[in-house]
């Protein structure tokens, strides 16, 4: 990819995200009413966030096997309320141990 | 105020800091060049979405997969955005919403809902600053260092972004069963268009965009207005 196809691309990717955001605060002043629409969109996150985390995850370290010490701790940290940045470093740091243990074998 | 808002907004940078870190080696490792990591980071100031879109560029994927990706992925701002306008003050509006609209990301919206009654334009403009540096600061870092770094780190911090996802969800569905579901459903889906070969065609950021939606209609049919319980 060139520059100039990389600048138009990164137009787009900006422009979307930034409308998806201002438009809606810019001009909406009522509340949506419709429950099925607002659900739709609450749920929206959650399995966005689900879907590019598995498999993806399992993938994203030089061993599946470190990336699922990485996984197993992020779950265990988060469901104990740990804060994001608590069980991002936490992650990383088992797959950075584990890699090790692994490349020892 | 822009004080008051500058301080509540250290703690969000910090964590963008390292989460972006994880975005620049990736962004780095996929192809791209230091500095078109950091133009994507100060453009875009989000996660997921920048996560899909340099996905769909390293693909070569179409200019429409990449609208349709970034307009389903950040959907969610459209509903923080909405209530914001709700609780947003009197002199908040306009020219204001339509600049300041721009930081409006999952943690800086969840900051500014938690703080009193109104929100003032000068508190929320200070709310954006921190994070903004820390975001941009940090995909800086990680892309200029995912070259000199061994790969031992880099393969480390390269999981922390889907750590920051995970720390999303998990606690969202241990506290409500809706949720819980749909994000199941969402992976399993997901895990179809991975493994089975059918759909190799299907590319990755087409792939988000089908189990999010399938698994949101899904689970507003079943379990309406349980998306906030």
């Amino acid at each position: 990819m060139d520059s100039y196809e990389f600048l138009l691309y990164l137009g787009v990717m900006a422009g979307v995200t930034y409308l998806v955001r201002a438009v809606p605060f810019v001009l909406v002043k009522n509340k949506i009413e419709n429950k099925y629409v607002r659900s739709f969109l609450g749920y929206i996150p959650y399995a966005v966030l689900a879907a590019m985390t598995i498999p993806g995850v399992f993938y994203s370290t030089r061993y599946f096997l470190s990336a699922v010490c990485g996984f197993v701790t992020a779950v265990l940290l988060a469901y104990f309320g740990k804060s994001l940045i608590t069980v991002a470093l936490s992650a990383s740091l088992a797959v950075f141990v584990s890699g090790i243990v692994i490349d020892c074998f | 105020m822009i004080k008051k808002g500058i301080r509540d907004g250290i703690p969000i940078g910090l964590g963008y800091f390292s989460v972006s870190f994880s975005f620049g080696i990736l962004a780095v490792s996929n192809g791209f060049e230091w500095w078109e990591a950091l133009l994507v980071s100060m453009a875009n100031l989000t996660s997921a979405g920048q996560y899909a879109g340099i996905t769909v560029m390293a693909a070569a994927g179409g200019l429409v997969e990449m609208a349709v990706s970034q307009f389903v992925i950040n959907l969610r701002y459209a509903l923080m955005s909405l209530s914001l306008s709700q609780k947003a003050d009197r002199k908040f509006r306009g020219i204001y919403r339509l600049i300041l609209g721009f930081g409006i990301t999952d943690e800086i919206f969840a900051v500014a809902m938690n703080t009193g009654k109104e929100i003032k334009r000068s508190y929320f403009f200070g709310l954006i600053i921190a994070p903004y540096i820390g975001w941009t600061l940090g995909t800086l870092t990680g892309a200029v260092c995912g070259n000199i770094m061994p790969s031992v780190i880099c393969d480390a911090l390269g999981i922390a972004l889907y750590g920051m996802f995970i720390a999303i969800i998990v606690p969202a569905a241990k506290k409500n069963r809706a949720v819980l579901f749909v994000a199941a459903v969402s992976a399993a889906i997901s895990c179809m268009f991975y493994y089975i070969p059918v759909f190799d065609k299907i590319s990755s950021g087409f792939a988000i965009i089908i189990c999010a939606v399938m698994a949101s209609a899904l689970g507003a049919a079943l379990f309406p207005g349980r998306e906030a319980d």
